[in-house]
């Protein structure tokens, strides 16, 4: 029984604080999420490592009501599946992630938002899947 | 704008002189291939011509590896023959390059063609052949649902769209349906039973959405010049055009966007298609948008340059997108009524636009003898395509 994240390289971890991991072009500045090895704005290949900003506001959101087809979701089906939200948060000036939230209800669009690690699934063998997700800030 | 054909300064004017619909629904023991083939027959006899007259074709689908196969119950006849995948706008690209075959001169009648039999419930792949991470589909983010909620409640709080608007959209179409004997859902429902129906991204509704299904369409096309060979009821296809996303659209499948925003490729497209035809969004007399689901149309209608973002919420309400309305849209039930058989969705939307321009729409005609038609398709992951058509 382990806590393991859903992907390496998307977030800080282990830690008290994660941090999304994303990309800053060198010779642009554009930020991406997740890296990526090339810049999508002016075609440089020189991209440096960037964390991310742990709050921002809500920009687009909406709930995800029915198991999505698997694959290649993975995550709890049938009676086990609990709907979820979904959106993009605006961090800082920096770049907008899409995201889990934390909740379907009470959410509006421009709400402040931050970073959680929150349990996703369980695998084979009883690890809990950890994902990063935003909540609205107390 | 001034009616008829006209010559233009480059290349040749292309005209559609047959369109042929296999019906959309679901046909169980029948492929999409024979209804490709179905569609073919119907497009030809209404052209007046033979298979062996064709001189190339191109087809559309997104299940068949090679529509091309069609020929083995049309006739082997050895053309150039070419098969396209382009999301959901397939058919706008079959349609292009069938235009643009004629247009540089390479050949002077030919088909597009689209095909598709699609298992029910929404469509899925594997996230990384659109250059999107693993966990992003493990996640259950990789699904095109949830981008159409995210967008359109995004456009409500932006523009002051109300969720009765979007019922109100999904039930013109599906009693546009009624009326149409091709259709997938022939069933007229209520506002309530619309707004009712099971929630699945919020604040779309099941009824709200389309759904894959089965279908087959084909378009003949010629130089404009040699039309009258063919039908006394030519209509001019004066722009087809297909353009995909830039940096900072709001797309399907984007695990992130940037903080700098632009138009999507449904804008570009159709000021590209506006500028080529040299026609308006004025000028446009009955319109097919991809209501992939009733959002979709409400933005696409604002996208494509019929009015401006919030002026929905009352177009509607007037019920100015009816059949008799000022902008009939999706007078055969769109994709709502019809369902997405993708390789023939675009290519159902002009044969309703033919129809309606000759006046020959039955029970859907718009009453105020259009002119000039418009279609539009959209689709992951950001590509969008039009064509406008006149007589």
């Amino acid at each position: 029984m382990a806590r393991v994240p859903v992907a390496q390289g998307i977030f800080t971890w282990p830690g008290d604080d994660p941090r999304l991991i994303g990309s800053r072009c060198v010779a642009c500045g554009i930020v991406t999420f997740p890296a990526q090895g090339s810049c999508p704005r002016c075609a440089s290949t020189e991209m440096a490592e960037h964390l991310l900003p742990r709050r921002g506001r809500l920009w687009a959101w909406t709930t995800q009501e029915f198991p999505p087809p698997s694959p290649p979701y993975a995550g709890p089906t049938g009676d086990a599946f609990v709907p979820f939200g979904v959106g993009y948060v605006e961090l800082a000036d920096e770049v907008k992630v899409e995201t889990r939230l934390t909740q379907t209800q009470g959410l509006r669009i421009g709400m402040d938002m931050e970073l959680v690690l929150v349990p996703f699934r369980s695998d084979d063998q009883g690890n809990e899947i950890v994902t990063f997700a935003f909540r609205p800030v107390a | 704008m001034q009616g008829g054909y006209a010559q233009r300064e480059h290349g040749t004017d292309v005209a559609i002189v047959g369109v042929g619909l296999h019906p959309f629904g679901r046909f169980a023991g029948v492929s999409a291939i024979e209804m490709g083939a179905i569609a073919v027959r119907s497009a030809l006899a209404d052209a007046g011509v033979a298979w062996r007259d064709i001189q190339f074709a191109f087809a559309g689908s997104y299940e068949v590896d090679n529509p091309d196969a069609v020929v083995a119950l049309l006739g082997l006849t050895g053309i150039p023959f070419n098969n396209v995948y382009n999301g959901c706008a397939t058919a706008a690209s079959s349609l292009t390059l069938a235009a643009n075959t004629i247009r540089l001169g390479e050949h002077d009648l030919g088909i597009a063609i689209g095909m598709d039999k699609h298992l029910p419930g929404a469509f899925s792949a594997d996230p990384r052949l659109y250059a999107c991470p693993s966990w992003y589909g493990e996640l259950g983010q990789f699904v095109t649902t949830k981008f159409f909620g995210m967008k359109i409640n995004k456009y409500m709080h932006d523009h002051g769209i109300s969720a009765a608007t979007l019922a109100r959209v999904a039930a013109k179409s599906y009693r546009n349906g009624a009326l149409n004997p091709n259709a997938f859902r022939r069933k007229p429902l209520s506002e309530e039973q619309i707004l009712g129906s099971r929630m699945l991204n919020f604040p779309l509704t099941q009824y709200m959405f389309c759904a894959p299904d089965e279908g087959a369409a084909a378009v003949v096309l010629c130089r404009a010049d040699q039309a009258h060979r063919y039908t006394t009821q030519p209509i001019y296809l004066r722009a087809s055009a297909v353009r995909t996303r830039r940096l900072g659209a709001f797309e399907v499948h984007s695990p992130w966007l940037p903080i700098e925003q632009t138009a999507g490729p449904t804008v570009d497209v159709s000021r590209a298609a506006y500028e080529t035809a040299g026609i308006g969004p004025e000028d446009v007399d009955v319109i097919q948008l991809q209501d992939t689901d009733a959002g979709a149309e409400v933005i696409h209608l604002a996208e494509n340059g019929f009015c401006a973002d919030g002026d929905q919420e009352k177009l509607v309400a007037d019920g100015e997108l009816e059949i008799g309305g000022r902008l009939p849209v999706n007078t055969d039930g769109g994709l709502l009524a019809n369902g997405e058989p993708i390789g023939a969705s675009g290519l159902r939307q002009v044969h309703e636009v033919v129809l309606q321009l000759r006046g020959r729409a039955g029970d859907r005609q718009v009453p105020s003898k259009p002119k000039v038609g418009y279609t539009q398709l959209y689709g992951a992951p950001g590509v969008a395509g039009v064509s406008i058509l006149s007589l």
